[in-house]
């Protein structure tokens, strides 16, 4: 099937939806993805950054569809035409999104351990405004202890739902969900359950924001002042491909190893994420490639445009 | 030959008049000018008991700041020492317990900020780069140690004093802008 997205022309398998189709364009014009995650059926359809307009539904109906459309949910039909962002009204659109993720949103980022690897973070940064015009309240929740690996940031939360999916498809039984509704939805294990399976700190890989951060590597350093490895162990339970975060000679961080769309390639296990923490638990391949607008490639001038 | 420019001067050793060849006026002329400097005003003062009036926007010693309820104000973010040119700067974090809120505004805070006055090179950049208001320069001025091991500036020298009289105004350093954001009380940031 034909698609042109922003003039650019690719043919795709029927079923693909129109943001899988732009990730396989790559570059500029790929919409970002805040709760979509190509791994977790189900995903997608909830934070609405991904909005597209199509200004013709397909060869055999050329009118255009009346709204934005998701892109992460919305599948491809034969010759339909899609404008991202060299569409003006798109471009509004994802501003407002960013401005309504932002407004429950506590902005601590100088505390949160996050800052420098967050999705909404960057989101903001490419489409947001400067200053807020939001004076209420910002929502406030209890904290609660989610279990002795990860911490909740409830405030933080964006309700992508990425961290549910991922107990759901990942592990047998899941022990925590959204509760409430509405403003006051909120993350939680309800029956103080505490989230103890093996494959449970993922979410922390999965999540967008600093919801869900790794209570080992809390307050420990900052993503820029570490070195991130390829590394590999021989494990049981997962393929034991990761990426370690290093200060010196000691790993201060391990987690999965993720794609130029922040998605996780193999899920790894809670034995390696929290448990191996020495440098003579890994087999350490090779530097990990940090794009150079990253804050993690700050003072590191090998990583100078050009050099990767 | 023809000159280029037409520039050049002619010189010779031309003979000199009965003044120029005693001297005398030449002598006191130079005189003049010697004396003329003894009344002067002096370029130079006499530290440390006379100090120079510094510019309020000087870039001297910093200061970690408190804020009004006397809480520290810096999270200990790292933000200040990755936008240090020289690496000055080094942190080590911590978590505020229950009941130390009324030393630490939020949930973080540094348990140990040294700044390396040797490497330090006076820039601003942490002062700019810092999202907590926390981190200022000053126009005080850095004073010249035996070892080096004393310019490794700990809390202990940085922090601002607790004490009203002591606090360290900085107010003279923020932007208009700056000022009128601080206006809005409804903000964490200005509370």
């Amino acid at each position: 099937m034909k698609l042109t997205i922003d003039n650019i022309q690719i043919d795709v398998e029927p079923g693909t939806t129109i943001l899988q189709a732009a990730r396989k364009i790559g570059g500029k014009i790929v919409p970002p993805a805040m709760c979509w995650y190509s791994s977790l059926e189900g995903s997608g359809g909830k934070c609405r950054t991904c909005l597209v307009k199509v200004i013709k539904g397909s060869e055999k109906d050329p009118r255009p569809m009346a709204k934005l459309v998701p892109s992460c949910s919305t599948m491809v039909q034969d010759g339909m035409e899609v404008l991202n962002i060299t569409s003006p009204e798109v471009m509004q659109a994802r501003k407002a999104v960013v401005e309504f993720l932002l407004i429950n949103h506590p902005l601590d980022c100088p505390i949160c351990d996050q800052a420098g690897e967050c999705d909404l973070q960057n989101l903001s940064y490419a489409h947001g405004l400067a200053e807020t015009r939001y004076e209420e309240d910002r929502r406030t929740f209890e904290m609660i202890d989610i279990g002795d690996k990860i911490k909740l940031h409830m405030t933080r939360c964006i309700l992508c739902y990425r961290c549910v999916y991922v107990a759901d498809q990942l592990t047998p039984g899941r022990v925590h969900g959204v509760l409430n509704r509405s403003d006051a939805s909120e993350i939680g294990t309800y029956i103080s359950n505490v989230i103890d399976n093996e494959f449970s700190g993922n979410m922390i890989d999965v999540c967008p924001v600093g919801a869900l951060t790794d209570k080992t590597f809390r307050f420990k350093s900052r993503v820029w002042f570490t070195n991130p490895f390829d590394a590999h162990r021989h494990c049981e339970k997962c393929k034991g491909e990761a990426v370690v975060w290093m200060a010196g000679k000691e790993i201060l961080r391990v987690t999965g190893r993720k794609n130029a769309y922040g998605e996780v390639e193999n899920f790894i296990c809670n034995e390696c994420r929290f448990e191996k923490k020495s440098v003579t638990d890994w087999v350490i391949e090779k530097p990990r490639k940090i794009q150079h607008s990253s804050v993690i490639s700050q003072n590191h001038y090998e990583n100078l445009a050009g050099n990767g | 030959m023809e000159s280029l420019t037409n520039r050049s001067k002619v010189t010779g050793n031309k003979k000199m008049s009965f003044l120029e060849w005693i001297y005398l006026p030449a002598v006191v002329k130079g005189l003049y000018i010697t004396i003329k400097h003894l009344f002067r005003k002096k370029a130079t003062i006499s530290y440390p008991e006379e100090k120079r009036e510094f510019s309020p926007v000087y870039r001297g010693l910093h200061v970690l700041k408190r804020d009004d309820a006397g809480r520290e104000r810096c999270t200990a973010c790292g933000l200040c020492a990755v936008a240090c040119p020289a690496e000055a700067i080094t942190m080590v974090a911590a978590e505020r317990k229950p009941g130390e809120e009324h030393l630490y505004r939020e949930e973080k805070y540094a348990k140990v900020y040294e700044i390396n006055m040797l490497r330090c090179i006076f820039c601003g950049d942490c002062e700019e780069a810092c999202p907590e208001e926390a981190i200022f320069l000053t126009n005080r001025l850095v004073p010249s140690e035996y070892q080096r091991n004393d310019l490794i500036y700990c809390k202990d020298i940085l922090l601002e004093p607790l004490d009203d009289a002591k606090r360290i105004d900085v107010s003279q350093r923020q932007t208009p802008a700056v000022k009128e954001f601080k206006k809005n009380k409804l903000l964490f940031h200005n509370k």
